[in-house]
């Protein structure tokens, strides 16, 4: 029996130390020369690219906001964590940022799905929540403590839908979408609401779960109904495959996406097969406004010379709009800093004119990118 | 012609599992357990060719064979020693400490892949040429060439191999009886090692074949393909060659079907739906022989 001993003590100190580091990890983020903010990310896994974006166009902002002396007298204590992009991580994390670390407002998601996991702790807890880029309308339907600065995917699902009409001239449109992306399902269906109420006719309608690669089968299918377009709303690893398997089956239609295409490795995975392709997002670094050049500049000089995309900028908004709410709230108390965060009327962010509806969604305009030569290239801008 | 189509599509599929399911169906051959880290020799595979198609210069027909061969080498290398370290001091145990030390193996795979490689999926290189042929209406890729190229070649050779060899007239010897195949002179050790090395070279092509088809990879990316390799093998009969070839096209066909007639969400639930209805109603698989466990 003597052997079971060692083990034993060894898991009592194990736990007693866990439990001490527990109650003195509440100690520096409670104290009261700073103000902690908390921001839950995708930083590794399959949807990094967009959570590294978002990351980087936060800590931007947190950076220049302290740089200007930070909020109500106070620096920002930024605290962020990484989920991996898998479900079920999100809730946790967020519990953690708001009993452990005290945080008074959280930051985060660009995937709709995680984020409406985080939604209802914050929603509990009254803490507020702001949304960089979850699209899906359910995320702030939550409760009225989540807010987003992006576009919600009716609007653009309907930008899509009249551009594939209008500019593609197609009238035989397919879809495929993800059925485990609440992000993707939301944009299919308002594409097909939008589309055929305009007289045009969805001829093929196509299924895949999230982390699929082969999409051949899907694609023979759709081959078989010869459309004009092929709106493929998903995140840019399966986009990029599925431009690519498509055109292996000698499919040479144009491919039409919504703001999940938006990164890079979009380009790394796709190829060629992705020139002539269109998607719609939240801005173009192209855009001359001078916001928008002074934003790009400074992204640049502190990120190598990486471009930011519409992830990086949405994320730069979100910690501004927060930042502005807490300095006209005058205080951190969270219903406080929700009316205040409600109220913001005409914000000129990186994104554009930043105005928050009823509903806690942004009304702004929207930007269609073409892929040509390997780079995204801005099209236009359609406004609500 | 759509039909047709779906078929080149299922095959191509199907032959990426019967190179997996190939390795599981070896080892469980010589040693009668299932090595559950062989789905991550197959992640460390497309990893290697990853690494070596930088390298290259071009897409050029030579030098992806020579990124081919390279990994296949580097993943039998990882095999041996994987069956060094964590299987060998284990040789007479139960079989569940070993199926169990296989997936603390794969585990291991896993965790250092997202350590080493990065946990964010990458892009794979252009290892062959890339062209597409068209035969009224029907269009087969380039890459889908290789991999059926690829496949009938590793096959062939993995018969020869069995069939013709001193070695593989050991390795059935082993398969047979590890006690009487010692008794008359067979270095076990040594054949046991040659299998792994075998199978975990068999992983790595099927990871450059998936990879170039399905090009982003990332340190998680064997585990489904692996599952349904085993389903694959089971299908066929594990222990099996031909069987694990047959039952690896089998379910690519299968999977390719249900998608194409509109199941797609229920894709990997049909895969493994056909692993318990074959556990039910034929368990030695389609083409294994039923034996009387000895109690």
């Amino acid at each position: 029996m003597n052997h079971w001993r060692a083990p034993l003590n060894l898991l009592l100190l194990l736990a007693i130390s866990t439990l001490l580091a527990t109650f003195t990890g509440c100690g520096p983020s409670g104290g009261g020369d700073t103000i902690s903010i908390g921001e839950f990310a995708s930083l590794t896994g399959k949807e990094a690219a967009f959570g590294q974006s978002s990351h980087k166009g936060t800590l931007l902002a947190i950076e220049d906001i302290n740089a200007a002396g930070g909020v109500l007298g106070k620096k920002i204590n930024f605290i962020y964590e990484d989920n991996r992009s898998t479900p079920g991580e999100s809730a946790t994390i967020v519990k953690k940022l708001i009993t452990r670390d005290n945080v008074v407002a959280v930051l985060g998601e660009v995937a709709s799905g995680r984020s409406l996991e985080a939604a209802p702790i914050c929603q509990a807890n009254k803490i507020p929540m702001i949304s960089p880029s979850s699209t899906n309308p359910k995320v702030t339907e939550t409760g009225d403590f989540i807010f987003r600065v992006c576009f919600i995917d009716p609007f653009q699902g309907t930008v899509m839908a009249k551009f594939a009409k209008a500019k593609v001239n197609a009238r035989k449109v397919a879809v495929l979408s993800d059925v485990s992306a609440p992000y993707s399902l939301g944009l299919a269906q308002y594409f097909k609401e939008q589309f055929t109420a305009d007289g045009g006719a969805i001829v093929s309608e196509q299924k895949f779960s999230s982390g699929d690669k082969d999409f051949k089968a899907q694609l023979t299918a759709i081959k078989g109904t010869s459309p004009e377009a092929i709106f493929v709303p998903c995140y840019y690893t399966e986009a990029g495959l599925i431009v690519r398997q498509a055109r292996q089956l000698s499919i040479t239609v144009p491919l039409l996406g919504g703001d999940g295409w938006e990164a890079p490795e979009l380009i790394q995975i796709g190829g060629e097969a992705l020139e002539g392709c269109f998607y719609s997002t939240h801005y173009s670094p192209e855009d001359a406004a001078p916001a928008v050049q002074d934003f790009v500049k400074k992204f640049k000089a502190k990120n190598g010379g990486e471009i930011p995309d519409a992830m990086a900028a949405l994320g730069y908004d979100s910690a501004m709009v927060l930042a502005e709410a807490i300095k006209k709230a005058g205080t951190t108390d969270g219903p406080k800093v929700r009316d205040a965060i409600a109220a913001t009327k005409d914000y000129m962010g990186v994104t554009g004119k930043t105005t928050l509806d009823a509903n806690r969604n942004a009304t702004k305009p929207a930007v269609i990118l073409a892929i040509k030569d390997g780079k995204f290239k801005y099209v236009e801008t359609i406004t609500p | 012609m759509e039909f047709l189509q779906q078929l080149i599509n299922g095959l191509s599929l199907g032959a990426i599992y019967a190179l997996i399911a190939l390795g599981y169906t070896m080892v469980y051959g010589v040693l009668r357990f299932i090595n559950f880290a062989h789905s991550d020799v197959f992640m460390v595979g497309a990893f290697a060719g990853f690494y070596l198609g930088r390298v290259l210069p071009a897409a050029s027909f030579g030098g992806g064979l020579l990124v081919l061969f390279g990994a296949m080498v580097i993943c039998a290398v990882l095999g041996v020693v994987i069956e060094k370290l964590a299987y060998r001091p284990l040789r007479g145990r139960s079989t569940l400490t070993v199926l169990i030390t296989a997936i603390g193996v794969s585990l291991l795979l896993q965790n250092a892949g997202q350590l080493i490689f990065g946990a964010n999926p990458k892009s794979f290189p252009k290892l062959f040429p890339q062209h597409n042929f068209t035969f009224g209406g029907m269009v087969l890729s380039s890459d889908q060439i290789a991999v059926f190229v690829v496949t009938i070649a590793i096959l062939l050779g993995l018969h020869y191999i069995v069939m013709k060899t001193r070695i593989g007239t050991a390795m059935r010897a082993l398969s047979f009886n590890p006690t009487a195949a010692s008794l008359v002179g067979i270095n076990n050790d040594m054949v046991i090692s040659f299998t792994f090395a075998l199978g975990s070279a068999l992983a790595a092509a099927g990871g450059i074949l998936y990879a170039i088809n399905y090009p982003s990879i990332d340190p998680l990316m064997g585990t489904l393909p692996g599952l349904k390799a085993f389903v694959a093998a089971v299908l066929g009969g594990i222990g099996n060659i031909p069987g694990a070839a047959l039952g690896g096209v089998l379910l690519g066909l299968i999977e390719t079907l249900v998608v194409a007639m509109g199941g797609s969400t229920y894709r990997d639930a049909v895969a493994f739906a056909v692993l318990i209805l074959i556990l039910l109603v034929r368990p030695s698989g389609l083409l294994g022989k039923l034996q009387a466990e000895k109690v």
